[in-house]
């Protein structure tokens, strides 16, 4: 095989960039319990100010997490349009993706503030810095994921894409599902047991 | 290259179809119904332990089928579980230290 | 040796630019300034580390001088206490974070993807945004010293010490957000050298093939890739406090102060392996070779090196036994400590009975690598006094842990990267360093470094604290075991090691003004790296060497005569090149050079330095960050077919498989 005359070849087959997704993704998982495992010791340090469950509302809380679920779903169907060179299809669905996910940062935002004038600064108490921390993390990474979305819908209308198309939104898939299951901890870990 | 074009057959073999992930994203709307119950209901001594299993459920979900864990590469697991297994490992026993676990 | 001097038919194609943006052309210089800044091969960017680390070692041991300087005499004028609290604190960082790390970042560069058989490493612009963002960080980490004053809490900066309370100036802000980006430097390179192990060997190279030191740093790139973003996590929470004024180490608020030891500590125990690893694997190489023998249990050397890395994760409490823990987790913590000494003891026996019965030879490299057996045996030893808990509490914060860890860390890690110096010098720079002189570097230095250390177990046994600024006449103590006689003895050592250390130096400009050239096989050597010209070419390998047995350049040199069971030469290295070059992969397409690595990893210390002074500035700094970020999406890192100047039509089978990184 030529292959190997090649500065990129790879000896078993396997994508590079997906491998290194996945180390990176492996990384995360000691950031997340990281910041997780700060929150999980501070939660019920609370000498000023709310306690949590005087000001988590489940209800809005739980709609904004279903929402980022089901961006999961249309994200596998955009790396699924992909697969099948689906253009229009992959268009929409990132774009739809993009959309949910901005639809949860908005309700972040929106909670931020509601928590603030309730009286939950940052620096509060431990409760508030950790908790911050530990959501605006994930915010940022959801946001950061919004970012290459909306590139990533700008960048496939040009004719020439660096890379495999459908690797490259295969990619951004694995990072978005990343960051919703890392929610699906946050929401039953910090919001759902309460202190 | 045909290193990616082996990927990509191979994905389409043991992929799922869209209906196939439509059905999961189902079941997994419906667990977050049940783990949002538990804040109206009273589930009594199991409340902790069930919301501990169906958080790992939703999670086992959507690494095996939307992150195609489960039909790609072994090589793809070792990396992501190792990095999952070690952070549990780790910071439980960190946790442990402040004496978390008795309170 | 005019096989080697004459030119290899393969050299890589010409590349015109393409452009990104539509309107920036991608650098192609081959010669001159350029050629470095925009490059992306990994032999380039591995002696870019190197000079680097260098340079930082340097600081570094001007600033151990210093502390030296004013603990030779009682009542030291030298520095005060603030600027001595700073110097240790930067003399430490300086050498975990800015000098062995990068330089082992250096050999790993270098010598792995040779060792694998290897083109390039498997994400080359992310490469060389690693080595930037490390320069950069290390930059500013020392810029501190000039905008008030550099941080002053030790190298483990405990909270709340290290808050605005006790540590008001600026100093550990920039210790924290500095170390933040070099972080960012060691996850990048940790995820390529990985993607570049698992993905790129050449054929037939299966694990167990793989020469020791790839091993060692692979098991290395593994710690970091785990360890990093822990610290990472215990950097934000400390900025987050200093600059935004969250609590997490506000004992008022109901803090607990162990959380930053413990999520410190937690990295920090894998980091001394990271520290460790890389030197056992070259004096891995270097004992085999310079023994005639191949290593003793090659598995059990890889195994041990793994099964640290593994048990490294459970051991990080017993830096903290002193911290009022608990019996339970001090019992735990002991115990799993003893048990890491294990395999650590499997890799000196290895080692010595790779020696045994072999025809040694005392080269310069063969030199540092027994040194390395003994002081860092030594180091080892006092390591495990301290394993047993009731011995640490009483050695804790005293030189004895000074002692310690210089044994493991100079003894060890610094002796195994001066081995490597010596026995890859001619592969990467075609030319020997001096021997004679080599001899010199490595006497002073041992004897330097047993007079600076070796007293340090004394005067840490007899109370002598450590991070203290002066001592005094009065409470030095009299006969053998003074204080004022060990310190003195410590203070001449340094400068003797400090003598020692620029013997190096003059070897390598003498040998740099030196006109011959090195041997193609100086060591007769046994791995891969050896299978290539010195200094090997842009694409490392002529043909892409399929591999059938561990060490397989020797076996390609050697064969087993089937009456006498002996090693026969049956091969010259250079008429190993000589058929390479005959047979030379055509159309060999490397990795293209790029601007945005380096524009890239300028974003970071411009968002840092802003987060310091004017949030304005780190806005600019984003967009730096972005502007780069897309251009780097938007080139594909090997230029595309149409830009090479081909002789013979691209036959399309030389595409790139992956090309974004
Ligand atoms: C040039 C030779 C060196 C000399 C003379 C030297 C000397 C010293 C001294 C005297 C201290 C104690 C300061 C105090 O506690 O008051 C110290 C601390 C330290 N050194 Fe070195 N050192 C040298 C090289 C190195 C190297 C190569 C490393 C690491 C690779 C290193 C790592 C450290 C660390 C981690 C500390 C602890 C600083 C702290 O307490 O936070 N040193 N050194
Ligand atoms: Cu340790």
């Amino acid at each position: 095989m030529t292959d190997t005359a090649q500065g990129h070849a790879s000896s078993t087959g396997i994508s590079n960039v997906k491998l290194g997704m996945w180390a990176f993704l492996g990384s995360e998982c000691l950031l997340f319990g990281g910041l997780i495992s700060t929150y999980m010791l501070y939660r019920g340090r609370v000498t000023g100010g709310p306690r949590p469950s005087q000001i988590f509302d489940i209800p809005f809380t739980s709609v904004s997490s279903f929402v980022l679920l089901m961006s999961s779903l249309t994200m596998v169907l955009a790396v699924s349009a992909a697969h099948k060179d689906d253009d229009r299809k992959t268009n929409l669905w990132l774009t739809v993706t993009a959309l949910l996910g901005a639809t949860f940062v908005g309700g972040q935002v929106y909670e931020f503030t509601a928590f603030y004038k309730e009286g939950l600064g940052f620096s509060t108490s431990l409760f508030g810095s950790s908790f911050y921390t530990l959501t605006g993390f994930h915010g940022v990474h959801v946001t950061v994921g919004i970012i290459m979305l909306m590139s990533l819908v700008g960048i496939l209308k040009r004719s020439s894409v660096p890379g495999k198309k459908a690797e490259v939104v295969e990619m951004i898939g694995l990072y978005w599902h990343f960051v919703d299951i890392v929610w699906i901890i946050i929401f039953t870990l910090v919001y759902l047991i309460p202190v | 290259m045909t290193i990616n074009t082996a990927d990509k057959t191979h994905e389409q073999q043991h992929g799922m179809s869209n209906a196939g992930y439509i059905r999961i994203a189902v079941i997994l709307a419906a667990i977050t119904g049940l783990e949002v119950s538990t804040y109206y209901v009273d589930f009594g001594v199991l409340f902790l332990p069930a919301l501990l299993i169906m958080m790992v459920i939703k999670f086992v979900m959507v690494v095996s089928y939307f992150m195609h864990l489960k039909f790609d590469n072994k090589m793809f697991s070792f990396l992501f579980y190792a990095g999952l297994v070690l952070a549990v490992g780790v910071y439980a026993a960190f946790l442990a230290t402040f004496k978390f676990f008795i309170q | 040796m005019a096989i080697i001097e004459r030119p290899a038919p393969t050299v890589p194609a010409i590349v015109t630019p393409t452009t990104t943006y539509g309107s920036l052309k991608r650098p192609v210089s081959a010669t001159g300034w350029r050629s470095w800044v925009f490059t992306v091969d990994h032999k380039k960017l591995g002696i870019m580390y190197g000079a680097t680390a260098m340079f930082f070692f340097i600081i570094g041991g001007v600033e151990a001088l210093l502390i030296r300087l004013q603990l030779a005499a009682p009542n030291g004028k030298v520095l005060n206490a603030d600027l001595y609290n700073q110097m240790f604190t930067m003399h430490a960082t300086t050498m975990v974070f800015l000098f062995v790390m990068p330089m082992a970042a250096g050999f790993a560069n270098y010598f792995v993807p040779l060792q694998i058989g290897a083109r390039d490493v498997a994400f080359p612009r992310l490469n060389a945004f690693g080595f930037w963002a490390l320069l950069f960080g290390g930059i500013f980490l020392n810029l501190a010293w000039f905008l008030g004053g550099a941080a002053d809490g030790g190298w483990f900066m405990y909270a709340p010490n290290s808050g605005p309370v006790f540590s008001p100036s600026n100093g550990v802000d920039f210790w924290a957000l500095g170390l933040q980006i070099a972080g960012i430097a060691s996850l990048t390179g940790a995820i390529n050298l990985i993607i570049t192990v698992l993905n790129m060997r050449a054929p037939g190279m299966s694990l167990m093939k793989m020469p020791i030191f790839t091993w060692m740093i692979t098991v290395v790139q593994f710690l970091l890739l785990f360890a990093i973003p822990v610290i990472t996590v215990a950097l934000f929470l400390l900025s987050f406090q200093r600059n935004f004024g969250a609590r997490f180490f506000d004992v008022a608020a109901g803090a607990d102060p162990l959380l930053w030891q413990h999520l410190f500590w937690i990295f920090g125990h894998p980091e001394v392996y990271v520290l460790i690893l890389p030197s056992f694997g070259i004096v891995s190489e270097v004992l085999p070779v310079f023994s005639r023998k191949p290593l003793f249990g090659y598995p059990f050397v890889v195994f041990s090196g793994a099964a640290i890395g593994f048990v490294g994760w459970g051991v990080w409490a017993h830096h903290m036994f002193a911290s009022g823990l608990g019996p339970v987790s001090v019992a735990v913590f002991s115990l799993t400590t003893m048990a890491i000494a294990v395999p650590t003891g499997v890799k000196i026996i290895n080692w010595t009975l790779t020696m045994w019965g072999g025809k040694l030879w005392f080269t310069t490299a063969m030199k540092f690598a027994i040194g390395l057996i003994v002081l860092f045996t030594v180091g080892g030893l006092s390591g495990v006094t301290h394993a047993v808990a009731p011995s640490d509490t009483q050695q804790t914060d005293t030189y004895y842990i000074v002692a310690h860890f210089h044994y493991v860390l100079f003894g060890g890690a610094v002796l195994g990267i001066f081995s490597g110096f010596y026995y890859w010098w001619p592969k990467v720079f075609g030319k020997m360093l001096n021997e004679k002189l080599g001899s010199w570097n490595f006497w002073l230095m041992v004897i330097g470094l047993n007079l600076t250390f070796g007293p340090m177990h004394i005067l840490g046994l007899q109370g002598q604290p450590r991070r203290m600024y002066q001592w005094t006449e009065a409470r030095a103590g009299e006969g053998f075991f003074n204080l004022a006689f060990w310190n003195l003895i410590a203070s001449i050592g340094s400068f003797v090691l400090a003598v020692g250390i620029l013997m190096f130096l003059i070897n390598v400009l003498i040998t740099a003004r030196n006109p011959q050239k090195a041997p193609l096989d100086p060591w007769n050597a046994r791995s891969l790296e050896w299978m290539t010209t010195n200094p090997p070419k842009e694409h490392n390998f002529d043909v892409v060497p399929t591999v059938h047995h561990l060490d397989d350049f020797f076996h390609q040199k050697y064969e087993e005569d089937p009456v006498t069971h002996t090693m026969k030469q049956v091969r010259t290295a250079e008429e190993i090149m000589a058929e390479q070059e005959r047979n030379a992969d055509k159309h060999i397409h490397m990795p293209s050079p790029s601007y945005w690595p380096i524009v890239l990893a300028f974003g970071l210390p411009v968002i840092t330095f802003g987060l310091i002074y004017s949030h304005l500035i780190s806005v600019i700094g984003g967009v730096i960050v972005l502007f780069a970020a897309y251009g780097w999406a938007l080139e594909s890192s090997t230029a595309p077919d149409s830009d090479f100047e081909t002789n013979t039509p691209g036959t399309g089978l030389d595409k790139v498989a992956s090309n974004h990184d």
